[in-house]
């Protein structure tokens, strides 16, 4: 073996990709791809005060008062996974965004793009589970559309819904209200339903009892500003690109810097097992029922109470704070002791070889 | 969490880095063969709790890094044919090639497949009997065991519509090919726990003599990689050679012997071209002529593409300790993960994307 050589002059590695001439997945996985994606092309195009505000939802002036208006779209695939199914999932979605916008939620679209094939008893299920979501979160769904596209066409069922609500007098929620001194809570555990959804797609199938956190956060939302009122600042569901990714938009459009503590962010021991054998970060991972509130350093310990005494903030944590150091950074006290950067994540997660 | 929160303890931690800091006298420079131990020290921020004395180069150990280009074109030339189904790794699908990358395959239509286990290809295979399966088999000593199962199963399958691309690596030639360089700087070793887990350790001894250096078995949390530092700094100190173990909890001497007997079966050792380094001789795995029908290379005709690699990466020296990621001068700027030049700034494992990911310049 003591034969091998190196050759140093010919050290070299691959030439560049040019930028991106089709769309990836990468650009719908909620990180700087997409990032990028919507500020370049989309709000370089719709360009209004309205979306540059890149809030979950656009808040708007209608007469003497305020109506919060949000969209999303739902592909999520298997269809059905523990502890939802696409239907309540595109109610507790666009319901989310438009808590998140510090807004009261009173009525939902429905639009479906459907497969020439999906079966007739699998759509009925979604639309009852659309229906009891719907119901137990106090919105109508009062308009909708049906588009039926060719077999292979399309992935069975995809949803979009969009939300009205209407925000209270007094409310101010918004990204770029972050500032030096205020204190970030996470109303729960993280990163259960994108933990759940991989344990049932396809070649994965671990075993688990992880189930999706998918849930209508506006009651929760509802008591936290009722506590406080203004002294809210921010609120983000931290969906696709979890936690980080979430904490990284808010640091930039606030122009303020976030320190995390690890050892504060709350995980099920059962995630955190996930998480490691798949090789992701829990803070990278989708939540589904969960929120991010950045609030007055003096209300902390109300909020924490407010949003501990509902059912799904019984776990709720303060778990970092806004500082004016490294504005546009999220920062991570570790375990350990080291710190280290949070970046936004770039692409998608992919789990490593070894 | 069991069986890992207790080798995370901050306690624990600052007990060891005391001890390196006392142990310590003179300047040395370590390096940790596997990225993945690159990536727990500056996740968890250890590496900057160490004695300005001691310097941390990374090694080879990332096998996405090291793949070369030209295996990079085939697999997406073979991902691009039609009736295929392109199985592979996650961390693979993002490695550029000359043109584009396993992605941008599947964006333009490819059947390209994330699976975690080659043994899920061999399924896929079973389930589609009117496709050709290809598994892109890379990594080092710790996921052969793995692919040469998977190859072995389809033959007692009669699988005809399997196959793999085989890009395997070993470490002990990557070692003596960094160790035997004029330019070498390392003194020490961490090596790669996992590898050693299949392979053991009896293979680094007559290494650790022959260049009188001393290599230590490491793990993969904070607590192994600072205490494999403290027996590296220890051995170095006291200026002794040979292997110690620290990793025994998952590692013997000998090893994994029937994961080893299974490998012996199917692969045997060739010359493999590593990606920025360059022909290593006798560092890789090939298939054994009774399994070469199982060779994508071969089934798809493919071995004559060849590719040039760009002069702007200096993924070849970073790989080799000789340049830290935030000192190559495309670093963070014309090489990006969005826009990587080389491996090392995509794979979960490369030293590059580490660096970027927890935005380090120092």
């Amino acid at each position: 073996m003591s034969g091998a050589t190196v050759d140093f002059a010919g050290l070299q590695c691959p030439i560049p990709l040019g930028d991106y001439p089709h769309v990836t997945l990468a650009h719908g996985g909620g990180g700087r791809l997409t990032h990028t994606l919507v500020e370049r092309m989309f709000l370089a195009a719709f360009r209004n005060p309205a979306l540059e505000a890149l809030h979950d939802g656009a808040v708007l002036e209608v007469g003497s008062g305020r109506i919060a208006v949000t969209t999303d779209s739902f592909v999520v695939s298997p269809r059905f996974f523990p502890g939802g199914d696409i239907g309540s999932l595109a109610v507790h979605g666009t319901v989310n965004d438009l808590a998140m916008c510090g807004a009261r939620p009173f009525a939902l679209t429905a639009g479906f793009v459907l497969e020439e094939g999906l079966p007739m008893d699998e759509l009925w299920r979604i639309v009852r589970s659309m229906a009891r979501a719907a119901e137990e979160a106090g919105v109508a769904i009062v308009t909708g559309d049906t588009k039926v596209v060719d077999r292979g066409k399309g992935d069975g069922a995809f949803i979009n819904t969009t939300g009205l609500g209407t925000v209270p007098d007094g409310v101010d929620v918004s990204p770029r209200r972050a500032r030096p001194g205020d204190v970030v809570l996470l109303s729960g555990r993280i990163a259960e339903h994108g933990v759940a959804v991989m344990s049932v797609r396809e070649g994965l199938g671990f075993e688990t009892t992880i189930t999706s956190d998918s849930a209508a956060l506006h009651g929760l939302v509802g008591g936290l500003l009722d506590a406080l009122g203004g002294g809210v600042h921010v609120l983000r569901d931290p969906t696709r690109g979890g936690v980080a990714s979430a904490l990284n938009e808010i640091a930039g459009s606030a122009r303020a810097g976030i320190v995390l503590v690890e050892a504060a962010i709350p995980v099920a021991e059962e995630v955190r097992g996930a998480c490691e054998i798949l090789g992701l970060d829990p803070l990278y991972v989708a939540n589904e029922g969960k929120c991010l509130a950045i609030v007055e350093r003096g209300a902390a310990g109300a909020a924490l109470a407010a949003l501990r005494a509902h059912a799904l903030g019984r776990e709720a944590a303060v778990v970092g704070e806004v500082v004016a150091e490294h504005p546009g950074r999220v920062h991570l006290r570790s375990r350990i002791g080291g710190l280290r950067v949070v970046d936004m994540l770039s692409g998608e997660q992919l789990p490593r070889i070894c | 969490m069991r069986f890992v929160d207790e080798y995370r303890g901050a306690a624990e931690a600052q007990k060891l880095v005391r001890a390196i800091h006392r142990l310590t006298r003179r300047p040395w420079t370590l390096m940790e063969i596997c990225g993945g131990q690159t990536h727990t020290f500056i996740r968890s921020g250890v590496d900057r709790m160490l004695p300005e004395s001691l310097t941390l180069v990374h090694g080879p150990g990332c096998p996405v890094c090291v793949t070369p280009l030209e295996l990079i074109d085939r697999a997406i030339a073979i991902a691009g044919r039609p009736g295929v189904v392109f199985t592979s790794f996650g961390d693979m699908l993002r490695v550029p090639g000359s043109a584009t990358d396993l992605l941008g395959v599947k964006a333009r239509g490819g059947d390209v497949r994330m699976v975690y286990s080659p043994l899920d290809a061999v399924k896929l295979a079973q389930k589609h009997p009117e496709r050709q399966v290809v598994f892109f088999a890379v990594g080092f000593e710790t996921t052969a065991p793995a692919n040469a199962m998977a190859v072995w199963q389809a033959e007692r399958l009669g699988l005809e519509n399997f196959s793999i691309l085989c890009s395997h690596v070993l470490v002990p030639p990557a070692m003596e090919a960094i160790l035997g360089s004029p330019h070498n700087r390392v003194q020490g070793f961490l090596a790669a726990g996992h590898v050693c887990a299949v392979m053991g350790f009896w293979e680094y001894e007559p290494l650790a003599e022959r260049h009188h250096v001393p290599i230590v078995v490491t793990g993969f949390e904070p607590l192994d990689l600072l205490q494999g530092v403290w027996m590296t700094v220890r051995a170095l100190e006291e200026g002794r050679v040979g292997v110690e173990n620290q990793y025994a909890r998952a590692v013997t001497r000998e090893g994994n012997a029937p994961a080893q007997e299974l490998m012996a079966r199917v692969f045997e050792p060739c010359d493999r071209a590593w990606r920025g380094i360059g022909v290593i001789p006798q560092s890789g795995f090939r298939l054994r002529a009774a399994y070469a029908r199982f060779d994508a290379e071969r089934r798809f005709d493919v071995g004559d593409i060849r590719a040039t690699e760009s002069p702007l990466c200096n993924a070849g020296q970073i790989l080799q300790g000789l340049m830290k990621p935030h000192e190559c001068p495309a670093f963070g700027t014309r090489c990006t993960p969005e826009r990587p030049l080389g491996a090392p700034m995509v794979s979960a494992e490369g030293a590059c994307a580490a660096y970027f990911q927890y935005a380090r310049s120092a």
